[in-house]
């Protein structure tokens, strides 16, 4: 364990988890794991196909199970919201939601269709199977490719997401240009699985109201989600998620398990869990695949002349679901002549969502798989073929960056790789059987913030409780909160609490897009800035205080004491000042913004530099992915042990998405066929061998008072095109679609 | 999951009767299968006959002609890190060793093992058509999702794979299989014990309903110096393979006594071409000879749009899995770097 | 799409063969971290479902109820296996042992929970338990030594946050203090 020293910080030290007591020892509890008296379980029946209309649904073999209480369908389905507006949660995309059971329709295969409350799980379960289930089914289409004539600018732009701007003529500065790479790339369909499946229990507390433990990473967009839907007053609605098991996106809308479970509480006035299957992971959102088309080209030296990337993103029948694949590249690198287009297409499958990075890893795969193919072409280091392009603002919009040390990335990432030690040549480098590559590629995600508010609340023994609404996914959220709050009064961190996951908390917005540690940590320091202030106050209005005439600025918080950072000798202790204040507690709730003048002023980006090696047995087609080393700029690191944890996890997430992850769909059926964890590979811990991450030096002073700018998901952006590029420089193949499974390796199978 | 009843025989007569009691009985152990498929309502009995603790079935025994004899109980990390094992039949310990993961080869048997059903995704959906589920039902992994399925021995009515490990270094081997019935006790030997589909692919092996498994008997030692278990698969651990060899030779000074050479992973049993074999006798192990016989040990193989990849995977399996052998260097199921 | 319909109707009919009404529940013994306990089960009754549902040891994790992931890892006689895929009433008689039993009374951490915590092996924590009752079992095997070995050996685990080289590095600690004493 590391020591906490008297007086080093906790913000930029490398410190535990404190929670991970309750991780270790089983003692955290996550959304299934509540319970109540009364509480019932229910199960969910999920559509056969894909499109088209329930004909009959036969609940009596299921009812007549002793221990089952009531089976749901859309026919009997209690009465909830008409308006589908009521349905759009916080982050829904365009469109109109799916409302479960809303009527006979299947829009979807997975759809949930009945839904089987019981004593128990296991009757549940049971019972669920005997629900028989006659459909009139219509022709579905989920071939994106097969609808790609039918793609269309989406009507509305979800916030933030609108393609940028086109500059110059791309089509010109292509066509002139000597040295250009025209190719199709395409990523597979990714399901989040996160470990924990989706799982909501509703408490009955008696008189309409309910407490709901949800799998959620924004407890406040559940309760009103439920509110809009059921008609419930807020008040009634508590929703809490102290702990989630993953989620990588798959957590931010409610999921129909929420509704389900809620509306079975609601109408049978008692409590409610309901727990979806591993299979049923497979039937809400994903990573969407998207055709895409990148041309790049460069003038003889290595000058980036234009550059053209256009996307046709899948989207449910239902909903505009919209992400950013193409905005990256019109800010990567340095170029004149940028034309970006971004269409949807509809396929009859549940509306894609945001995951880890939506649509980053996406367009950088095609980006900098392009980089790469340019390079070699214009026998080019592919290193200083980004350098040579380097974008020292973002062109997208014309925005400095409030800070931007992608070189020292570069450069750091480089050296600790090994990078100048690379044979150019592809398929020179070998050992034993197998080939090595060495690829590289960039990374960029957006640092954001959003208004957030928190409380801290001081007591008089010393301890310090901050809370904010939001939520920790295993990103480490309580760890940083209770080390800035920790730092703010100068507690030791055993003294502070932090407090999230309970939408009785003060307004946060949905934990995701990397912006968590950004928003709470400002709003958690905020709060205690007002604390800090007030407990001054107290101890300089003391009776012959030593601290009478300081300003809070010539004071040190330490040790539970205010000293004079001059003459430490001087000081007052909490305990003192809050005597002599006459209070046992101090209060402040705070609510942190972003600077809009600085958001118009400036453009915030997270960046990496990414090298992979992999071993390629080229015969039989198995590439490992031996050497990950990635260099991150990202502003102030709250954590070094935590943040460190939050890279090698996006770029896990980027080694599955390179080589083994890969939900296949069946298009005569309609529905993704290796919905189950043994088929649908997420990387093994066999899978991943040494990966190193480096914190490059990064001031950011102009974004938010801590100068985080957020982990989350700039870990896996680059990884799946440096993979993609190591296979390249292994086996001179050069393979366009995700995953790179062995079948492409060993070119049997059309490599996109 | 159905209802059913639960019984735990203390004799193998008296789970022979158990299992004879109901159409709908099945045999449990290990479970790491059975439960699997219960979930899902593939597999319904109605009664369950626990023979976890039957006496006798859980030795591993030498026998009078001098091989080994693995009850049907021994889980297979007993059977993998049995020092007898590992020394006489390596070929099988590393085969065991390349399957599942370390906690499902603590629950699983022997006998279970070898019963285990395919991991064709349309035979795991309960909600889609399948001939082996539900015969008559038809087979949409044909035109489907088929990356995983057959290029051997299939029908029109099936095109599922057989997805043990175990299985494949037992073929090799040329182990028997030895079963209790109501009519006493017989030995169907591994090339006879699982079936392909044909127009019955709700079978997979040629074992009655009405019978137990006992043990496995291993022949006496062979091939401890020239084999391999060569699996390739979608990530480097804790994945059915898509093709695996079990590759076994006897060497005469430089040249091949006898070789053994089964297939995973293509086909719905164990895949093995006596002919084949028959070709690298009092030959030099070299790869022109290897290739020849990859060529014969896949004729007639036909892949069905996203399985074709098999086809010549496999081939390159075969090569690479007699060069192992032939050079004594056996593959590692721990070290990812293919020899 | 030769003989393939799309399927028009899904549900299984009941078991006919048996009686009405739920099989009497069948009475057994585990000993669940050093605990004796005389419980009654009905027959489909997971060790897992009854660990998180009837006694409310919800420390072992549901992560798929099918053995494909490994949170549901639990000491069985010592032994690590899937609790999702066992029967709890195939188990009479044995010692169980789950996240929940590895601390000392006091309150002392087993030493892999310690090492977890220190080496930040785990990031949401859901698929914990089960590494790390993974983990002791390995340690008892006494099969893996090498890094290689150890990231074979823990493959059963799946750690969606992706926390694996500080898992290995966890138990690589682990296993150089028991090799040291």
């Amino acid at each position: 364990m590391q020591q906490t020293s008297m007086h080093e910080p906790h913000v930029g030290s490398p410190r535990s988890r404190v929670d991970g007591r309750l991780k270790v020892t089983g003692a955290a509890r996550y959304a299934a794991e509540y319970t109540a008296p009364d509480l019932a379980h229910g199960y969910v029946v999920s559509s056969a196909i894909a499109k088209g209309r329930i004909k009959s649904i036969d609940t009596s073999a299921a009812m007549a199970v002793p221990g089952v209480i009531q089976v749901f369908t859309h026919q009997n389905r209690p009465r909830t919201a008409w308006r589908s507006k009521a349905y759009q949660d916080d982050v829904a995309p365009p469109g109109t939601p799916f409302r479960p059971f809303y009527d006979d329709k299947i829009l979807y295969s997975g759809q949930p269709v009945a839904l089987v409350v019981a004593e128990d799980f296991e009757i549940a379960r049971h019972a669920a199977s005997l629900v028989r289930v006659t459909y009139e089914a219509e022709r579905h289409e989920t071939d994106l490719e097969k609808v790609r004539g039918k793609a269309y600018k989406p009507p509305k732009s979800r916030s933030g997401m609108a393609p940028p701007a086109p500059r110059g003529d791309a089509e010109a500065a292509f066509g002139a240009a000597p040295f250009k790479v025209d190719e199709a790339y395409r990523i597979a369909i990714e399901h989040h699985n996160p470990m924990e499946m989706h799982a909501s229990t509703v408490v009955w507390e008696g008189d309409g109201k309910i407490t709901v433990y949800d799998k959620i990473q924004g407890v406040q967009n559940t309760q009103t989600y439920i509110t809009h839907v059921f008609g419930l007053p807020t008040e009634d609605v508590r929703v809490l998620s102290p702990f989630v098991g993953g989620a990588f996106g798959a957590g931010l809308r409610p999921q129909y398990q929420l509704f389900l479970a809620v509306m079975a509480a609601l109408e049978l006035k008692r409590s409610v869990r309901v727990v979806l299957e591993r299979d049923q992971m497979f039937t809400f959102t994903y990573r969407p695949d998207a055709l895409q088309e990148m041309a790049i080209a460069a003038n003889p030296d290595a000058v980036l002349q234009a550059i053209r990337h256009d996307v046709v993103g899948g989207t449910s029948s239902f909903e505009d679901y919209q992400e950013s694949i193409v905005s990256w590249s019109a800010m990567m690198y340095h170029c004149e002549n940028v034309a970006t287009t971004y269409k949807l297409a509809k396929i009859d499958t549940y509306t894609p969502g945001d995951m880890r990075a939506p649509g980053a890893p996406t367009g950088m795969f095609a980006l900098e798989s392009a980089m790469d193919e340019l390079s070699y072409k214009l026998k080019i280091d592919p290193l200083q073929l980004r350098l040579k392009n380097y974008a020292e603002i973002n062109e997208g919009d014309g925005k400095p960056f409030t800070s931007k040390e992608l070189r020292a990335a570069y450069q750091l990432g480089a050296e600790r790789f090994g990078w100048s030690r690379r044979n150019p040549v592809p398929r020179s480098m070998k050992e034993g059987r197998e080939l090595i590559g060495w690829g590289m590629a960039s990374g960029m995600w957006e640092a954001m913030m959003q208004k957030t508010s928190a409380r801290a609340v001081l007591t008089i023994d010393e301890k310090l409780e901050v809370s904010t609404a939001t939520a920790d996914i295993g990103t480490g959220t309580y760890t940083i909160l209770t080390q800035i709050a920790a730092d703010a009064l100068g507690l030791p961190m055993e003294k502070v609490t932090a407090k999230i996951g309970d939408s009785s908390l003060p307004m946060s917005p949905v934990e995701g897009g990397s912006w968590t540690a950004a928003s709470a940590g400002s709003a958690v320091q905020a709060a205690c800035n007002v604390v800090r202030e007030k407990l001054f106050a107290h101890a300089r209005g003391m009776d012959g205080s030593p601290l009478a005439n300081a300003e809070i600025g010539r004071v040190a918080f330490r040790d539970g004491k205010m000293e004079l950072i001059a003459d430490p000798s001087r000081f007052v202790t909490i305990q003192d000042a809050m005597r002599a204040g006459r209070v046992d507690r101090i209060e402040a709730e705070e609510t942190a913004a972003p600077s809009r003048i600085n958001q118009m002023r400036y453009a915030a980006y997270t960046h990496s530099a990414i090298f992979a090696e992999v071993r390629v047995d080229e015969e039989l087609g198995r590439v490992r992915v031996t050497r990950i080393v990635d260099a991150v700029a990202a502003g102030k690191i709250l954590n070094p042990k935590t943040a460190r944890s939050q890279i090698l996890g996006g770029v896990v997430f980027g080694i599955g998405m390179a080589l083994t992850e890969e939900s296949m769909m069946d298009h005569n059926l309609g529905r993704f066929m290796n919905h189950n964890i043994a088929e649908y590979h997420v990387p093994v811990n066999a899978d991943i061998h040494d990966i190193e991450v480096i914190f490059v030096e990064e001031h950011e002073d102009k974004l938010n008072p801590l100068g985080v700018k957020g982990l989350g998901e700039i870990g896996i952006v680059g990884t799946a095109a440096a993979i993609a590029n190591a296979v390249f420089h292994a086996t001179g193949r050069r393979i366009r679609h995700l995953p790179i499974t062995l079948d492409k390796v060993i070119g049997t199978k059309e490599a996109a | 999951m159905n209802r059913f009843s639960y019984a735990r025989p203390g004799s193998v007569a008296d789970a022979l009767r158990e299992v004879s009691s109901s159409p709908a009985a099945k045999i449990i152990a290990g479970g790491t299968n059975l439960v699997d498929l219960m979930k899902y309502n593939v597999e319904r009995p109605t009664h369950l006959v626990d023979v976890s603790r039957l006496p006798g079935l859980k030795a591993i025994e030498e026998t009078q002609e001098g091989g080994l004899r693995i009850g049907a109980l021994v889980s297979n990390t007993s059977a993998a890190y049995d020092e007898r094992v590992k020394e006489r039949y390596p070929l099988l310990s590393s085969a065991i060793l390349a399957g599942a993961t370390a906690q499902l080869r603590n629950a699983a048997t022997t006998g279970g093992n070898l019963l285990q059903r395919t991991r064709c995704y349309y035979f795991y959906d309960a909600a889609v058509p399948c001939n082996k589920r539900e015969p008559g039902t038809g087979c949409p992994a044909k035109d489907g999702v088929n990356r995983i399925h057959a290029i051997l021995g299939t029908s029109e009515k099936c095109i599922a794979t057989h997805p043990s490990d175990m299985a494949v270094a037992l073929a090799a081997l040329e182990a028997v299989v030895r079963v209790a019935g109501p009519n006493g006790e017989r030995s169907i030997p591994m090339a006879e014990f699982h079936r392909l589909p044909g127009d019955t692919p709700e079978k997979d092996t040629n074992l009655g309903a009405d019978e137990i498994i006992l043990a496995v008997e291993l022949p006496e030692a062979r091939f401890t110096k020239n084999y391999t278990y060569l699996k390739l698969r979608d990530r480097l651990s804790y994945a059915f393979a898509l093709v695996s060899v079990a590759a076994a030779l006897e060497m005469d000074g430089d040249k091949v006594a006898e070789a053994r050479i089964a297939l995973g992973g293509v086909a719905h049993k164990p895949w093995r071409v006596p002919e084949a074999e028959k070709m690298l006798r009092g030959k030099a192990p070299d790869r022109e000879v290897f290739e020849a016989v990859a060529e014969r040990i896949l004729q007639g193989a036909q892949g069905y749009g996203e399985n074709d990849f098999k086809i010549e995977l496999a081939r390159r399996s075969v090569i690479r899995a007699l060069s192992q052998a032939a050079a004594g260097t056996p593959q590692s199921q721990t070290d990812k770097r293919i020899q | 799409m030769a003989d393939l319909e799309l399927p028009t109707r899904q549900g299984h009919a009941p078991d006919a063969s048996l009686p009405r009404g739920l099989p009497g529940e069948i009475p057994i013994t585990l000993t669940i971290n050093g605990e004796r306990r005389e419980l009654h089960v009905r027959p489909w009754t997971t060790l897992l479902d009854l660990l998180r549902e009837d006694i409310s040891l919800y420390g072992t994790k549901k992560g798929c109820d099918h053995g494909q992931c490994g949170a549901c890892t639990v000491l069985l006689d010592g032994e690590r296996i899937n609790s999702c895929l066992a029967l709890a009433v195939t188990k009479d008689g044995c010692e169980v042992t789950t996240i929940e039993g590895l601390a000392a009374k006091d309150g002392a951490l087993h030493p892999m929970q310690e090492a977890f915590i220190e080496h930040d092996a785990f990031q949401c924590g859901y698929c914990t338990p089960g590494q790390i009752c993974s983990a002791v079992g390995l340690l008892k095997e006494g099969h893996a030594r090498t890094r290689e070995e150890i990231r074979e050996m823990m493959s059963g685990n799946l750690c969606r946050c992706g926390a694996y080289t500080n898992i290995v590095d966890a138990i690589e600690d682990v296993l150089a203090k028991e090799a040291a004493k």
